[in-house]
């Protein structure tokens, strides 16, 4: 819970207050704005007390009730006003505390943002930032919990980013709050308590990157993205110890990922898994394979493997949220089977990282 | 609000641009089946009033979004005509660039912001669009078309609901011609449901009136204006009008049975054209040397526009993918 009082408001305003990812999407939206008076925040509980999570703390205040508000439970509706924004020199960033809440959305998402670009010849682009937040955990189930990340990057016209670790949730935040286009950016709930002092800030936005190599090795290459991408390089550093070289990719820009690195670093090591946090079916990790294998034929040594979630929804009750979802454990001991090796004591060391890793999220939402 | 009197500058206007509408309506449903125009075309005839006589209230600044039933409303706030024919040609000089066709008119420079084919789609779209002008100061207003149909959906209830919890400068413009394709009013919505009453239940102004009288549908359409301009406040109107020709195509389908004669023959001795001579003939000005001038001015315009269409080039595929991404 990220209750701020005044006095950490203005510390936040000033950047001198980050402690962790979600006080960095609080630092772009107040940098964003602060540079760009077109741009808007809004969204259901946007100026609530909690703020969506914190990442939205102290806007109102700021900036005021025209650029900064609370909607009706519209989501439609809402977003529609947002494209009628972003066509008329606005930079919307609209918020869904949950994905699953943006499906009643679909319409104006699909048919107009997505569209609107294309189908009118390049006259007019939608500069549109849609937040969404993905639940897990707390016993958050069937609908509270959709990665449907695969879905919104099938679709021409939006780019879909999901940041994974805090530095790049404010630079990422900030660089498709510039994008013309609308972007989808989505957000795991866990990853808003992750600690970072703010450092590596970027002053002005850059363009949209695609990926980014987070782990070097020369082993196995995963591509992820997410909290997937976390996990994965907390797998990376374990597996130093038993000198395994995990090289991680975070493939942050999911229809605009960057197959000539993750191709190049597949080259190198000959092994391919990727890390995906949504179902497997039709996965982004799925395509990434489909990609690698005709440019790494030849390289490769084992077949590629997915980890991702189960093809059925999650049941909200505790014991089977915690056979539903992968961790850093089920990463490693992947690898360990595709690199057909046994890590002495490797139960040990992750029972180790497991109760040195932070606290797990205890809800309620 | 007190209302200046219709004047018979207004009332030539009216009647010269319905007329200058229908018969570029009819030129397109003539020159339909060389096949050559390959596009779902929904045409205005017989609708021709509501475009107009609101589009009459509005200036080049005001903005106006519409729905995939939009020629008249495209040409009658001044869209490009030579640009809109070389659309449903799918040429490269089309206003959409050949990739929207007639479901897809849009006119920037005239304040035609977008017309789109998802009934309701563009509803809330125009909700932004006037909070823009809201933000930015100005007296500007927009208008969002759109037919009976559209009140079905869900969305245009949330947009009622912000429109007013934001006091946007909307005109909500329903035009009823009793049809969604071929399907009635009577099993779509109730016959105690009335379309104003539900945008007055959000606290909106609401008006109503046949769209295929001229006096009805002028001093509504400059009421609605008026108010929405200097109260900052969103307004609704519902014009009754009628569709002539089939839901999508050039052609009449009267012979299927969906629609009465006796509704049809109503309507048909209701035409706003017809409608808007009377009017004027009771003022003393004869409506038939006016009517022939629009005609042959407009055929001459028709021929043009649909000569540099097809000169126009056809889009390639690669300039479609340049229009992914910004």
């Amino acid at each position: 819970m990220n209750m701020l009082n005044k006095n950490s408001v203005k510390e936040l305003k000033q950047n001198k207050r980050i402690n962790n990812f979600a006080d960095g999407i609080a630092a772009a939206f107040f940098d964003s704005m602060r540079y760009d008076p077109t741009v808007l925040a809004f969204g259901l509980g946007a100026t609530d007390p909690k703020n969506i999570f914190g990442t939205m703390a102290g806007l109102e205040d700021e900036f005021g009730n025209e650029r900064v508000f609370d909607t009706p439970i519209s989501e439609n509706a809402m977003t529609g006003m947002a494209i009628g924004l972003a066509i008329s020199g606005y930079k919307p960033v609209l918020t869904h505390q949950r994905l699953d809440f943006s499906l009643l959305s679909i319409d104006q998402i699909v048919n107009a943002a997505a569209k609107w670009y294309f189908m009118f010849g390049g006259q007019q682009s939608v500069p549109l930032v849609i937040r969404m937040i993905i639940g897990q955990g707390w016993g958050q189930g069937p609908t509270h919990s959709q990665a449907l990340q695969s879905w919104f990057a099938q679709i021409p016209g939006l780019k879909v980013i999901m940041p994974a670790f805090p530095k790049d949730g404010y630079n990422l935040f900030r660089s498709s709050i510039a994008d013309p286009n609308p972007v989808i950016f989505i957000e795991h709930r866990w990853l808003h308590q992750m600690s970072w002092n703010g450092e590596g800030r970027v002053v002005s936005p850059t363009q949209l990157g695609k990926s980014n190599r987070v782990s070097t090795g020369s082993d196995i290459t995963i591509v992820s993205n997410s909290i997937g991408s976390v996990y994965s390089h907390h797998a990376a550093n374990i597996l130093k110890k038993y000198n395994v070289g995990v090289e991680v990719i975070d493939a942050f820009n999911l229809r605009d990922f960057d197959i000539n690195s993750i191709s190049k670093s597949v080259a190198k090591t000959g092994r391919l898994l990727t890390v995906d946090f949504s179902h497997q079916f039709c996965s982004i990790g799925t395509e990434i394979i489909a990609q690698v294998l005709p440019l790494n034929f030849a390289e490769l040594k084992i077949a590629p493997e997915r980890i991702a979630l189960p093809n059925f929804p999650v049941g909200t009750s505790f014991n089977i949220e915690k056979d539903f979802y992968f961790s850093t454990i089920d990463i490693c001991k992947k690898i360990e089977s595709m690199l057909n090796v046994t890590f002495p004591n490797i139960d040990d060391e992750l029972k180790e990282y497991q109760s040195s890793s932070k606290k797990r999220f205890d809800g309620p939402f | 609000m007190k209302q200046e009197p219709i004047t018979i500058e207004d009332f030539k206007e009216f009647f010269s641009k319905i007329v200058r509408i229908r018969t570029i309506e009819q030129a397109i449903a003539e020159r339909y089946h060389a096949q050559e125009m390959k596009c779902p075309m929904h045409l205005s005839i017989g609708q021709e009033g509501p475009a107009v006589a609101i589009s009459m209230q509005l200036n080049a600044s005001d903005r106006m979004l519409s729905t995939h039933r939009s020629h008249a409303h495209y040409l009658a706030k001044g869209g490009n005509l030579n640009m809109m024919i070389s659309e449903f040609f799918g040429r490269e000089t089309g206003c959409s660039g050949g990739m929207g066709g007639s479901m897809h008119l849009i006119d920037k420079s005239c304040g035609f912001e977008g017309a789109t084919a998802i009934v309701g789609n563009t509803i809330p779209i125009a909700a932004g669009v006037a909070l823009s002008q809201k933000l930015s100061r100005t007296k500007n207003i927009t208008v969002v078309c759109f037919g009976e149909g559209a009140t079905e959906e869900g969305v245009f209830s949330e947009t009622l609901n912000i429109a007013s919890v934001k006091n946007l400068p909307l005109i909500f413009f329903v035009e009823n011609n009793g049809y969604s394709v071929y399907s009635p009013l009577s099993p779509r919505q109730s016959s105690n449901r009335h379309i104003t009453k539900i945008s007055e239940a959000h606290g909106i102004k609401s008006l109503k009136g046949n769209g295929n009288n001229i006096e009805e549908a002028l001093a509504i359409s400059s009421e609605a204006v008026k108010y929405v301009r200097k109260k900052r406040k969103p307004c609704l109107i519902e014009l009754e009008t009628y569709r002539y020709l089939e839901h999508c195509g050039p052609n009449n389908d009267d012979h299927i049975g969906y629609r009465t004669k006796k509704e049809i023959d109503f309507w048909k001795s209701y035409d706003v054209i017809s409608n808007a001579k009377k009017a004027i003939k009771e003022l003393g000005v004869s409506p038939d040397s006016l009517e022939k001038l629009i005609q042959e001015n407009t055929k001459e315009e028709i021929d043009n526009a649909f000569r540099e269409a097809t000169l126009a080039p056809f889009p390639k595929i690669e300039r479609s993918i340049s229009y992914e991404y910004a």
